[in-house]
């Protein structure tokens, strides 16, 4: 039905175009008011059965989610989502990527970055949501829009920040940048530049997980993997291709589809023929589920769900969270695209407000307790920053190395020395 | 897409029905009427608008090209010809030149934008299997030559990685498309006319780093400037330095430079690399004996391999040192280094007067 409603409005548009009109960026079609089908609204989802989660079907219900846990709430008010201490570190997790993301906005106005960059805020809920249900050895794959993932992951911000500044102390040493954060301690497997590249990486990962539990035998292994990417890469082929082989071979793997309606410029409405993506997984056999991505607290409750189905071996599961950027696509994008009352929507359902909130009248924490932290955090961020400018900018040899096994870059020169040693290969006979 | 609107708007509102002779022959891209200063992507976005103009059954396509694309290439064509001919496409660059091909096949031309040409490898098999032996495996009863795929490429300062990737060579190695590469503002719309209007698939890479920094005379009327037709922009006596695209700015300042130390280079612009014009560069290495060669890419297997093979096939006794390239070195992209591992200017320097004084 909103498919349909969606069309007509496209097949309209041309004649309703006046070719005389200035040429400007806004967009002539219009958003759809706030209060349409799914935009935080769950009424249209169809529950299939009342207070269970059914993700064990392998048909695949589509469960609304949002809808459960208010039911919980409701139920039995005086039990809570979460403890003291797991809500602090959900804040925590959360102030930390607003701060960092927001430090990284002004180095980059101030030159110490450089590149594209790419900005989480506003979908903090997400990431700590999800990654903070993970052990060390589970892994997440992540897009270019990596940085906060990295951290929630574990990955300390010392680390991100001097990648960020490409210096040799960064997660990458410098070589991968702003779109390629990775760390083997913490198996956080990238940082992708192209959409929809790290799925297929991360149903490669699901898979050896699962080769070492049962044909290794490793019966401890139940790693789990993670896969973050957005609504736009939901119209690629590898997207499609990987929904397939982990429910075909009921891959531990969780699918999160980031949806903050925009690719750049392309809204999601008008580049998918059914915009509600957690249709897709029922299509290739696993349980597709929607979720508010501004709450981290549901995100939290499907996470479980879904991280605890692929540990206990039952496959593959969809989740889609529906969530926003509050800045532009990158930090080169004017972002002037979207409706202002778009943004001032999602703005006042920002993750972070909500969470204190929530904290602060269940008395889970006091003001007090979450100054402390933001006051913390700020001094951690801080840090990262004066690390990373005072690390070293990597020797020019680094750039020869690592392109092969061999490390040190090239092999062996006639000489029989490495050649990356040779101050003329890099130097060539001409100073730069 | 509202086909009914397609032709609503050739019967009912009287569109232009001119056809232009579309010849690759040269029409004149020297001031003939007006003139303005612009710069690349301006160039590029006139010589869309003249191309659907000039022909209704013309379509722009790609990520994000109807509000002006990332790079302002495509700004104006959705406003002024309707979103029926200029429109988004989801993020799918293998079904946006499948789709293409599609397009073209039916007697469409389609100009497809590939938002960087770093991700044009998914596309990749469409263009090679099948954009590329389409006439071939028919007989001649389909085509795609209406296909042009638009992308920006090379390095830009900051790209890294993915932003930065010259795979023109890739390219180069299939027999069935053209390869085409502009250095300027006003080869840059004459060479998109004629490649959306050659009846090949084209590929046109537009140097991203000139989309503003490259500021030229662009006549505002509509013109072509041939295909696989290389130019001599600078002549000389003792060595020839061919490229293509941004590099050629830097090759002519390292020409300038071995001008003071009393080298004469002469600089040779390639315009189309496949099929690319053998003769011209030939005829200058005979007379100059000396040959270089340089692009961003990396340097073995980039383009510059295959000048350097049959300029040694053509000329070996009269080359008088041996072929220089002077190119990317053989890593990914560098973020950091970038600097280090572009061919700059003191290292085409240096390599002119190594082969000089060969």
């Amino acid at each position: 039905m909103n498919s349909a409603s969606c069309a007509a409005k496209i097949s309209t548009q041309p004649f309703s175009l006046n070719p005389t009109s200035p040429t400007s960026h806004d967009n002539p079609l219009v958003f759809p008011k706030p209060t349409s089908f799914f935009l935080g609204s769950t009424r249209k989802l169809r529950l299939s059965s009342s207070s269970k989660l059914n993700l064990h079907r392998r048909s695949g219900t589509v469960v609304a989610v949002s809808d459960v846990v208010k039911q919980k709430k409701s139920k039995s008010t005086p039990s809570l989502l979460i403890t003291k201490e797991e809500g602090l570190e959900l804040y925590e997790d959360m102030i930390l990527g607003r701060a960092f993301e927001d430090m990284c906005a002004q180095m980059y106005y101030r030159g110490k970055m450089f590149g594209f960059v790419h900005l989480y805020n506003g979908q903090e809920a997400v990431s700590t949501g999800f990654i903070k249900l993970l052990k060390q050895q589970d892994s997440v794959v992540s897009t270019y829009r990596d940085h906060v993932h990295a951290l929630s992951k574990g990955v300390p911000a010392r680390a991100v920040m001097s990648e960020l500044f490409g210096k040799t102390t960064g997660c990458c040493r410098g070589q991968g940048g702003s779109m390629h954060m990775f760390s083997r301690e913490h198996n956080l497997l990238g940082g992708f530049a192209f959409i929809g590249e790290g799925i297929p990486v991360a149903t490669g990962a699901a898979f050896t997980s699962k080769y070492k539990r049962e044909i290794l035998k490793e019966a401890d292994c139940d790693h789990v993997t993670l896969a973050f990417f957005g609504d736009g890469t939901c119209n690629n082929g590898q997207f499609f291709e990987c929904l397939n082989m982990a429910a075909l071979w009921k891959l531990p793997i969780v699918f999160v589809v980031e949806n903050n309606l925009w690719a750049i410029g392309m809204s999601h409405l008008r580049a998918t023929s059914d915009p509600q993506i957690y249709k897709k997984g029922p299509a290739f056999g696993m349980p597709g589920i929607h979720v508010d991505g501004m709450d981290v607290l549901k995100v939290r409750e499907v996470a479980k769900e879904a991280i605890g189905r692929a540990r206990r071996g039952e496959g593959p599961t969809l989740v889609e969270c529906e969530t926003y950027r509050f800045r532009g696509h990158s930090l080169a994008d004017p972002d002037e695209l979207r409706d202002p009352a778009e943004k001032a929507y999602y703005a006042a359902r920002d993750p972070i407000t909500a969470l204190k909130k929530y904290l602060i009248e269940n008395s889970l924490a006091s003001e007090a307790d979450l100054k402390a932290i933001d006051k913390k955090i700020d001094e951690v961020v801080e840090d990262a920053v004066e690390f990373a400018d005072e690390s070293p900018v990597p020797s020019r040899s680094q750039l020869l190395e690592n392109v092969f096994a061999d490390p040190k870059g090239f092999g062996i020169g006639p000489d029989g020395r490495y050649r990356c040693e040779d101050p003329k290969f890099t130097e060539g006979t001409a100073h730069v | 897409m509202g086909f009914r609107n397609i032709i609503g708007r050739r019967l009912g509102l009287g569109l232009v029905r001119r056809r232009k002779p579309f010849s690759t022959a040269t029409c004149d891209g020297d001031g003939n009427g007006n003139a303005k200063s612009i710069n690349l992507y301006s160039a590029i976005n006139q010589a869309l608008h003249i191309a659907l103009e000039t022909d209704n059954r013309a379509f722009v396509f790609g990520e994000d090209v109807s509000f002006g694309g990332v790079f302002r290439c495509t700004t104006g064509l959705a406003d002024r010809f309707g979103k029926a001919r200029v429109f988004n496409t989801p993020l799918c660059e293998q079904g946006i030149v499948g789709f293409g091909i599609g397009l073209a096949a039916m007697g469409n031309r389609a100009i497809a934008e590939i938002q960087f040409a770093d991700y044009i490898y998914p596309a990749f098999d469409q263009i090679v299997n099948e954009a590329a032996k389409f006439r071939y495996r028919s007989g001649n009863q389909f085509n795609c030559g209406g296909l042009t795929i638009r992308a920006p490429y090379g390095a830009v300062g900051h790209g890294g990685h993915y932003h930065s990737q010259s795979p023109e060579a890739f390219f180069c190695h299939v027999p069935g498309i053209k390869v085409v590469i502009p250095r300027s503002p006003r080869q840059a719309k004459g060479l998109l006319l004629s490649c959306i209007r050659d009846p090949n698939p084209v590929v046109f890479f537009e140097p991203k780093w000139l989309y503003r920094l490259a500021v030229e005379e662009v006549p505002e009327h509509d013109y072509m400037l041939p295909l696989s037709e290389a130019e001599v922009i600078r002549q000389g006596s003792d060595i020839t330095l061919v490229g293509w695209g941004a590099q050629l700015s830097v090759m002519e300042q390292a020409c300038n430079e071995a001008e003071k130390d009393g080298i004469s280079c002469e600089l040779i612009d390639l315009k189309t690399l496949l099929p690319w014009d053998k003769e011209t560069v030939e005829a200058s290495v005979r007379k100059t004996g000396r040959v270089l060669i340089s692009h961003e890419a990396p340097v073995t297997g980039g383009f510059g391999a295959e000048i350097s093979a049959s300029i040694v096939e053509r000329c070996f006794l009269r080359l008088e040192a041996p072929v220089a390239r002077v190119c990317g070195l053989d890593t990914p992209f560098p973020l950091v280094f970038e600097p280090f591992y572009m061919p700059t200017k003191n290292k085409i320097l240096d390599a002119i007067k190594a082969t000089v004084n060969y």
